[in-house]
């Protein structure tokens, strides 16, 4: 960064559209019925990517096929190709575990295990091998931080993180998720369960979080996705329609069905 | 008939529905325990039982009952919770799991007098051990495990999604995840299926007749050592249970008290019964409780 605030402002433009993922003619399927279309699409570093459409058009199978979550579901299965890191994430030989510690996931109803908050910031730590108290508090701090829910928490880190409200919760799980140090964020509808205010401080979040990770977010609010992200993705019917910087696709798009979608016409 | 009545109808004869099933518990608690409730006294709990003479006690019995039950459940439990686990999160559907489902329920529909055939040919007679307690709680197991598999299945299946989502999705690998979220998580519901099991087995009489045996060796209670023959430890001695004792005293009985103690024993068992049940209320809630809420 340093380098290229000396060169011409071009190059700093170059920096920032590096792609972290390459997606290229994703198929899913689910048995014989295919959800998402052979779609291609880049996905910038430390960005924000809005994914938006209408329900059942393949958002969330689209998002949940970057960490092989669909591999929960039998007969689920994706063709094509998910580029990270030179290496194709959909092959059968990637190590899903370590993948998903790279491509952390939130999901739209907030999920905390029913442990302290502490432990569920610890959980995963634990399990890759982490087992120094002092490294574990500086983690939890830092994490807690980072999701703005210190000041709240702090005092109680070993109650039940079912105690806290929604906001609060979903905010766990992000600082949970970055605590792991991933290099992308996939959110599904994060702040869908949430009401105005933690909606607003989780959006808050997600823009700051985009100094330090590559994110995607799946949203039905368009003001959401217009106020947050740097690139949008209109999808129908497992179709990606268009796929521009944010501003263009609010302003001004190119295909007539996105527009009549974020006019609220349909959908 | 308009909304109203039909509905007026239809709370009526759940409500009356409920009132016969209450009174039927009811009067059958009533029966057993007011018959049962004045012969129970300490001398009749701490003393053993008596072919001949009237006054006897069901010490041994009583000791019996507990001590084929714990087998059993040592025997049950690790058991049923990786049958459990099997089925709910690593049998991939189909027709083997089909296969393995079907026999599971067949095995917990079976009459329990004939798994006390089958146990009587397969650990009386085939290994030769006679009637012993380890061949009553195998026994009880064949009855018992069905049952276990299923609770735990049922108590896995029922931890939400998303919680086995958030694990996975932190790179957390499937077996830790089974192990420290979802067994965690199942453990009241399996705990209270586990005590209920338990009550049914208890009181189980038909697969221990021919398994356990309908006789106790005298026994010494001050000898610990479970490999001696009059040790009350020993799993390789008869051993005859509460419930068989009520059954043999009514049909065979020699004793001029038989009522007295059929009747006793009935109420004991009833009430440890009963103790199992509430116990799988309350302690099942309460682990949950301590569980979710650490501090
Ligand atoms: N587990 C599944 N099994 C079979 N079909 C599924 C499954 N999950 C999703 N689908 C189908 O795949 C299509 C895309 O679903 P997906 O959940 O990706 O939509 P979405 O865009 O996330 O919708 P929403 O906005 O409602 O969350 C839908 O037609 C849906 O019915
Ligand atoms: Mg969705």
């Amino acid at each position: 960064m340093e380098t290229a605030t000396l060169e011409k402002p071009d190059a700093m433009q170059l920096v920032q559209n590096e792609n972290i993922l390459n997606v290229n003619n994703l198929e899913i399927y689910y048995g014989e019925k295919r959800a998402v279309n052979g779609i291609s699409m880049d996905i910038e570093k430390n960005s924000i990517t809005a994914l938006i459409g209408p329900s059942g058009c393949g958002k969330s199978t689209f998002l949940r096929s970057i960490n092989r979550m669909n591999d929960l579901i039998p007969g689920a299965r994706a063709v094509g190709e998910i580029i990270y890191e030179d290496l194709n994430i959909l092959s059968p030989q990637i190590n899903v575990v370590a993948l998903r510690k790279e491509i952390g996931m939130v999901f739209q109803k907030p999920n905390p295990f029913p442990k302290s908050i502490y432990e569920n910031i610890t959980h995963a730590l634990k399990f890759s091998g982490i087992r120094k108290k002092k490294v574990l508090d500086e983690i939890v701090e830092e994490s807690l931080r980072k999701a703005a829910l210190w000041d709240e928490v702090k005092d109680r880190l070993h109650t039940s993180a079912l105690s806290l409200s929604g906001g609060q919760q979903q905010r766990l799980c992000i600082a949970r998720t970055i605590a792991m140090k991933p290099t992308v964020i996939l959110l599904d509808e994060p702040s869908s369960a949430l009401d105005p205010i933690s909606n607003g401080k989780v959006e808050e979040l997600i823009v700051e979080l985009k100094h330090d990770y590559s994110i995607l977010i799946v949203t039905h609010n368009m003001q959401q996705a217009s106020r947050i992200s740097d690139k949008t993705a209109f999808f129908l019917s497992g179709d990606l329609i268009e796929y521009d910087k944010t501003e263009k696709i609010f302003t001004n798009p190119s295909a007539a069905k996105t527009e009549e979608y974020i006019s609220g016409r349909f959908g | 008939m308009n909304s109203k009545t039909a509905d007026r109808i239809a709370t009526g004869v759940f409500v009356a529905i409920a009132i016969i099933i209450i009174s039927l518990l009811v009067g059958l608690f009533y029966f057993i325990l007011v018959n049962g409730v004045k012969q129970i006294s300490f001398h009749f709990l701490t003393s053993p039982s008596s072919n001949l003479v009237a006054g006897a006690g069901i010490r041994d019995q009583l000791f019996n009952s507990f001590y084929v039950l714990f087998i059993t459940m040592i025997i049950t439990i690790p058991l049923g919770l990786g049958g459990g686990i099997y089925m709910a999160e690593y049998a991939k559907p189909g027709k083997i799991t089909d296969i393995i489902r079907s026999c599971v329920e067949v095995l917990a529909s079976l009459p329990s007098i004939v798994i006390g055939m089958f146990g009587l040919l397969m650990f009386v007679t085939l290994t030769g051990w006679g009637y012993t307690i380890l061949g009553g709680a195998l026994a009880l197991t064949v009855f018992n495990l069905p049952v276990m598999v299923r609770v735990s299945e049922d108590a896995i299946r029922t931890v939400p999604r998303e919680l086995k989502e958030a694990s996975l999705g932190l790179g957390i690998t499937h077996w830790h995840t089974v192990k420290t979220i979802l067994i965690p998580s199942a453990f009241p519901s399996i705990l209270t299926g586990a005590i209920l099991a338990a009550g049914r087995v208890f009181g189980e009489a038909a697969a221990l007749l021919f398994t356990a045996g309908l006789s106790t060796p005298r026994l010494d209670y001050s000898n610990w050592n479970p490999f001696t023959a009059t040790s009350p430890l020993n799993i390789f001695r008869p051993a005859e249970t509460l419930a068989v004792h009520i059954w043999s005293v009514n049909t065979q009985g020699l004793i001029p008290d038989v009522k007295e103690v059929a009747n006793g024993s009935a109420a004991v068992l009833v009430i440890c019964v009963l103790i199992f049940n509430l116990l799988a209320r309350t302690i099942g809630s309460l682990v949950y409780k301590k569980m979710t809420a650490t501090k």
